[in-house]
């Protein structure tokens, strides 16, 4: 059924339609949209057998989703930036578990200084952790991905975030279809765990293991979520077949096998990185986008196969690694090994500033012209951070060094864009 | 040959020649069908005083669930000692996650069996007092809150002795730990730290609270045998003195609970919606010295001369629990 509906309520809808059985979790914004319509549901009986806690932290959520999915029970929880690093441990121990928790991720970025806006940097945070990671392009993609996020995360006996731009998606009102419980009891069965604590058939989950198998533990943990590669396509493709149209998959193609230079990206920004691009092709400019919608595990020869050809990459990153640059540029580095393109890193949009398609298109006529520099900030007020490192050079620092580089912003009385 | 009735005066536990009391009397280690939720062959320590509270706290649910139970266990030695893979000791659906989220683990797995309608499946969460009255914290108290079904047991063996020795909420002033070291112008921790959980979890108002001790294990399983029956969160706290971390004879860890309580520096009672219900009086009352001598890591309170300041601090202490919680006979 088609709804003008916001993105969390969409999200809460399709997470109704799967059924979980016991949903455990802490509001923080940009997800407390989710949470709240999914405690409607269940206190209302829309959606039952489902038992609702309300904890007292996200590790306690995460926590509460481990006991409740080692028990047999489908398990959810949503959560956001300084909420998914409070659960971390948490978050690395559901997958070590084998347990298949599907959780929202409302990407948010992470303090200091503190900031409610959309970036990437909390999933990004944790990729490493054995969880999958999906990320939505729309809402309709993040209902859709919620879906199979269920299917995929129980075939594997693996926990998986579905990761949506906070605000940008999550508080968006659109027009998403909704599909029929009907139609999702068919795509999605029921929960069969990979391994319960049932008092008749007693089993130890979570035993010490030394370094003598640690090793092991892990190989078969990666070799696990690289099955993924292969699961994640053909359920995209029982999806459409189902539900009647295309969402998730480990790609996205748009005009990137026929385009010299190829935009790479995740989530929300690919919308508007498309319109620029549309723009600037009926220019008969050879460019073209890549979608990334399976961050983890990184789909390398899919992405290979798909931009090995280009002249040159453009990521834009919607997190950054503090000291190294591009999150995502190092996986497409990767991808590309031994092919000799130039990747460009493109740091974009952090702590929830817009990226304009003015600031897109100016970035990719640079690109196109070849003199995109190796790592760039989009729409960074270069005479401000110049100002404040060049009064840091002259003097002695001291105090807390986020609030004291916001103030000599201040001070330097720079507008900030 | 009439059954001669003994007149047990008990100084030690009740297991010993407890066979030859009344059946009703007996307690579950004494029966044959005994649940043996904890085999032997793990890798505690001679004279551990976990492993023995909790081989018969578990004992003990495990008879009065008839089987049906689920064990939550926070990081710790009685993780550690117990499931070293791939062996494990436990014959109970066990389940291990981190060292501060017991508690919580023990919530989803209630919420899962009540959307699973199994009532009759108990969940028993238990950790040391690290992984409880530390790290564990905020999630036992948002269980209390939440009231969840469940029935949280700590060891305490007041430090964290599983890393070797350190310091703990639940370390007793003056006492030495590797962080707490015996030095300076106020050797081991500090007076007026520490928390009493029983007290603060008796402020949650929650269902049952009670503490037990390995010197009285009769008392313990009757305890767990009545905290399982409940419903909401209970929470039950059992003195396990460490012969590692407390620096004393394997062969003494009964002795020092026991003294413990009999000193009154571990009052033994049994609270309900808050308030204290019943308590354990002592029998025969000991000056602390009794307690702390036979320690090591309390040693600096005697040699070179005996603090007797400090010693009259802890003195008070034992005075205050006494007169809290009417103590004497």
């Amino acid at each position: 059924m088609l709804k003008q509906i916001e993105g969390s309520r969409a999200v809460a809808e399709a997470v109704a339609l799967c059924r979980p059985e016991v949903i455990s979790a802490y509001p923080i914004s940009p997800q407390t949209h989710i949470v709240e319509a999914l405690s409607e549901f269940v206190r209302t009986g829309e959606l039952s057998p489902c038992e609702y806690i309300n904890v007292e932290s996200e590790f306690a959520a995460m926590s509460g989703c481990i006991g409740a999915s080692a028990m047999g029970a489908r398990t959810y929880t949503a959560t956001a930036s300084q909420g998914i690093l409070f659960m971390a441990e948490a978050v690395f121990n559901a997958s070590g578990l084998g347990l298949p928790i599907v959780m929202t991720v409302a990407n948010r970025a992470i303090g200091a200084p503190i900031n409610i806006w959309n970036d990437h940097s909390d999933s990004m945070a944790l990729r490493d952790s054995g969880w999958l990671q999906l990320f939505a392009e729309n809402n309709q993609e993040a209902l859709d991905l919620h879906i199979q996020a269920f299917k995929l995360a129980e075939a594997l006996s693996l926990p998986i975030m579905v990761c949506m731009d906070g605000f940008i998606l999550t508080h968006a009102y659109e027009r998403v279809d909704i599909p029929s419980q009907a139609l999702v009891d068919a795509y999605l069965p029921p929960y069969v765990p990979r391994q319960v604590l049932d008092p008749d058939d007693p089993v130890s989950i979570g035993a010490m293991v030394g370094p003598e198998a640690f090793t092991e533990v892990r190989y078969l943990a990666h070799a696990r979520q690289m099955q993924a590669l292969e699961l994640i396509p053909e359920l995209a493709l029982e999806f459409r077949q189902a539900f009647g149209r295309d969402s998730g998959g480990l790609i996205s193609p748009y005009f990137s096998d026929e385009s010299e230079t190829v935009v790479v990206a995740l989530g929300s920004v690919l919308g508007t990185i498309k319109d620029v691009v549309d723009e600037l092709r009926t220019e008969g400019k050879s460019i073209g986008v890549l979608g990334i919608k399976t961050f983890r595990p990184f789909p390398l020869d899919a992405v290979r196969e798909a931009i090995g050809h280009a002249k040159r990459v453009v990521v834009i990153e919607r997190s950054f690694a503090i000291g190294q640059g591009g999150i995502v540029a190092d996986s497409l580095r990767k991808a590309l090994a031994g092919l000799h393109i130039p990747t460009h890193t493109v740091v974009a949009g952090l702590g929830g500033r817009p990226i304009t398609t003015v600031s897109l298109d100016r970035l990719f006529r640079t690109a196109l012209s070849g003199e995109l520099g190796n790592l760039t900030f989009l729409d960074l007020d270069h005479a401000a951070v110049d100002r404040v490192l060049a009064h840091e050079r002259e003097v002695r620092r001291s105090g807390p060094g986020a609030n004291r580089m916001v103030q000599e912003i201040a001070r330097a009385n720079v507008r900030i864009v | 040959m009439t059954v001669q009735q003994i007149s047990f005066y008990q100084t030690g536990t009740f297991t010993v020649g407890n066979r030859l009391l009344d059946e009703a009397q007996r307690t579950v280690q004494a029966t044959v069908a005994r649940a043996n939720s904890l085999t032997s062959g793990h890798r505690a320590c001679q004279g551990c005083g976990e492993a023995l509270g909790a081989r018969y706290a578990m004992d003990a649910a495990m008879h009065a669930t008839q089987r049906q139970m689920v064990v939550v266990n926070a990081t710790g030695c009685l993780e550690v000692f117990s499931t070293p893979y791939p062996e494990t000791s436990w014959q109970v659906p066990w389940i291990h996650s981190l060292f501060g989220n017991a508690p919580a683990v023990a919530t989803g797995v209630a919420a899962a069996l009540r959307v699973k309608g199994r009532q009759d499946v108990r969940v028993v969460a238990q950790g040391g007092d690290g992984g409880t009255t530390d790290i564990g914290f905020g999630c036992l108290s948002g269980m209390f809150e939440r009231n969840d079904d469940v029935l949280y047991i700590c060891y305490d063996n007041e430090a964290y002795m599983n890393t070797g020795v350190q310091r703990s909420s639940a370390t007793p002033p003056a006492a030495r730990t590797a962080t707490t070291p015996a030095m300076g112008d106020a050797p081991g921790n500090q007076f007026g730290q520490g928390k009493f959980l029983p007290e603060i979890a008796m402020a949650h108002r929650i269902p049952y609270v009670a503490t037990a001790s390995v010197a009285d294990l009769r008392d313990l399983e009757a305890k767990v045998e009545e905290a399982i029956h409940l419903r909401g969160a209970r929470y039950i706290h059992v003195m396990v003195p460490c012969p590692l971390g407390w620096g004393a004879a394997s062969h003494d860890t009964i002795r020092l609970a026991r003294l413990a309580s009999e000193c009154g520096l571990f009052p033994i009672f049994e609270a309900r919606n808050g308030e204290v219900a019943d308590v354990r009086k002592i029998r025969h009352r000991v000056p602390v010295e009794d307690f702390l001598k036979p320690q090591k890591r309390f040693a600096h309170l005697f040699d070179p001369e005996p603090d007797t300041r400090r010693i009259a601090l802890i003195q008070a202490h034992a005075d205050r629990n006494i007169q809290r919680y009417a103590l004497l006979p």
